[in-house]
């Protein structure tokens, strides 16, 4: 297996990198390419760019972001928010992302996972996962999406997906600790990545979850500071993680 | 022009483009026989299906000039689904002939979580790359490999890498600069 990967997560919105509270009051905490850049240097193994707004307007701005980042960065990049086409997906990787990630486009209509893969490869499809007590939720945790958390992770698999992003809603923000046991139920009911996100609030978390999954997000323990990455690292290493070396 | 980066509707090119120009060359995108001829070095990239790829190649008669420029010693690399290309066959979309530039074929992963995604060591040498895969090479003419699977392979003028040189941060870039020094 390759090792384990620490992909922090930015949010954006107008093709800025924005810290909101529960999706309102979102202010601007930096530049996006410096940010970028800044993770890359502390040792991120990859990046996600999440459009928290996904507009009409968003879009152009998102394209002209992944073009900036990527330009800049030597690491993948996946970029969430707002694909509900090939075409979308294609015009940000041809802006230099590597991969897409699709959440409720695909709870609405599971064959853009199959189109997306034939097109782009399972490689560049995440199926981005948002569940509480089992059950999925879509758009960004307000509806009901009425399936079961397992059932439709094998189902993305099967539509071509290349990873799952799975985010416990019970655990985002807490700071408690990943939900390891719906990370473990994912992740053993599928063979594709299985990325856990939601609730990291020490390196003890991180190291625990990677026990079960292949990759850890991290938003919020991060606080859009990269020196913490440095530091996190630091002491996952010391907890026996195997983390590449950067250098 | 010095570096020529295959453009054949297979993937994210850019950033190919991009890490070349970082180490101060001139890189670009182009879907000319005649650029892919004439460059220092050529670069075939590709991510998604066998296909489609080889299909995209042929159109653009990028297929025979591949094969021309390597018969004739010119440098080569193919990154990703650009090696597998070189290969004889890939058992991908029930089988595609390929540009038959190294021997061997390319066949799905069988261990592991697939796509095998994630950095990991290659050796020799113990650099760390990212890899993004489903399948990998089968071929007599590997010369480097991550947890047993094919990760360089070469023959003549052709290196073929089945990791992300560009996406490789400074591992990837020390790469890039070998091979535009031997090319």
């Amino acid at each position: 297996m390759p090792l384990p990967r620490l992909i922090p997560c930015l949010d954006v919105a107008g093709g800025r990198v924005v810290k909101g509270v529960r999706f309102a009051g979102l202010a601007e905490v930096g530049d996006p390419v410096e940010l970028a850049e800044a993770y890359s240097d502390a040792g991120a193994d990859e990046l996600v760019f999440l459009d928290v707004e996904a507009t009409l307007e968003g879009r152009a701005a998102l394209k002209g972001l992944v073009a900036r980042v990527a330009d800049r960065l030597a690491i993948p990049l996946m970029v969430g928010g707002g694909v509900h086409t090939v075409g979308d997906a294609e015009a940000l990787l041809s802006s230099g992302a590597d991969k897409v990630s699709v959440n409720s486009a695909a709870l609405v209509r599971p064959a853009l996972v199959s189109e997306l893969a034939a097109r782009l490869g399972s490689q560049a499809v995440v199926v981005a996962i948002d569940t509480a007590a089992g059950e999925v939720w879509s758009r960004a945790g307000t509806e009901r999406a009425g399936r079961e958390v397992v059932s439709w992770a094998r189902e993305a698999e099967q539509c071509g997906a290349g990873e799952i992003l799975l985010t416990s809603i019970d655990a985002d923000g807490t700071r408690e600790g990943y939900d390891l046991e719906v990370t473990r139920a994912v992740a053993d009911a599928v063979s594709i990545p299985v990325i856990a996100s939601g609730g990291a609030g020490s390196a003890r978390h991180v190291a625990d979850v990677l026990q079960v999954a292949q990759a850890a997000l991290l938003a919020s323990i991060l606080h859009e500071n990269p020196a913490r990455l440095t530091a996190l690292r630091h002491e996952l290493r010391k907890l026996g993680v195997p983390l590449r070396d950067a250098a | 022009m010095n570096v020529a980066v295959c453009e054949y509707g297979a993937g994210n090119v850019r950033s190919v483009v991009v890490a070349f120009e970082r180490l101060g060359v001139d890189a670009r995108v182009t879907s000319s026989p005649a650029d892919v001829a004439a460059a220092k070095l050529a670069v075939l990239p590709g991510v998604g299906s066998a296909a489609s790829a080889m299909e995209g190649l042929r159109e653009r008669g990028l297929d025979a000039a591949l094969r021309e420029r390597v018969a004739a010693a010119g440098s080569t690399l193919g990154i990703c689904l650009g090696l597998q290309l070189a290969l004889e066959e890939s058992e991908e979309d029930g089988g595609v002939p390929g540009l038959a530039i190294i021997p061997g074929r390319a066949v799905r992963l069988s261990a592991g979580r697939v796509p095998r995604i994630g950095w990991a060591p290659v050796e020799p040498g113990g650099d760390v790359f990212y890899f993004a895969h489903s399948y990998a090479a089968e071929t007599t003419a590997a010369v480097s490999r991550s947890e047993g699977i094919v990760a360089v392979a070469a023959r003549g003028s052709f290196v073929g890498v089945q990791f992300h040189p560009e996406k490789s941060g400074a591992a990837g870039a020390r790469f890039l600069a070998r091979c535009l020094s031997r090319a």
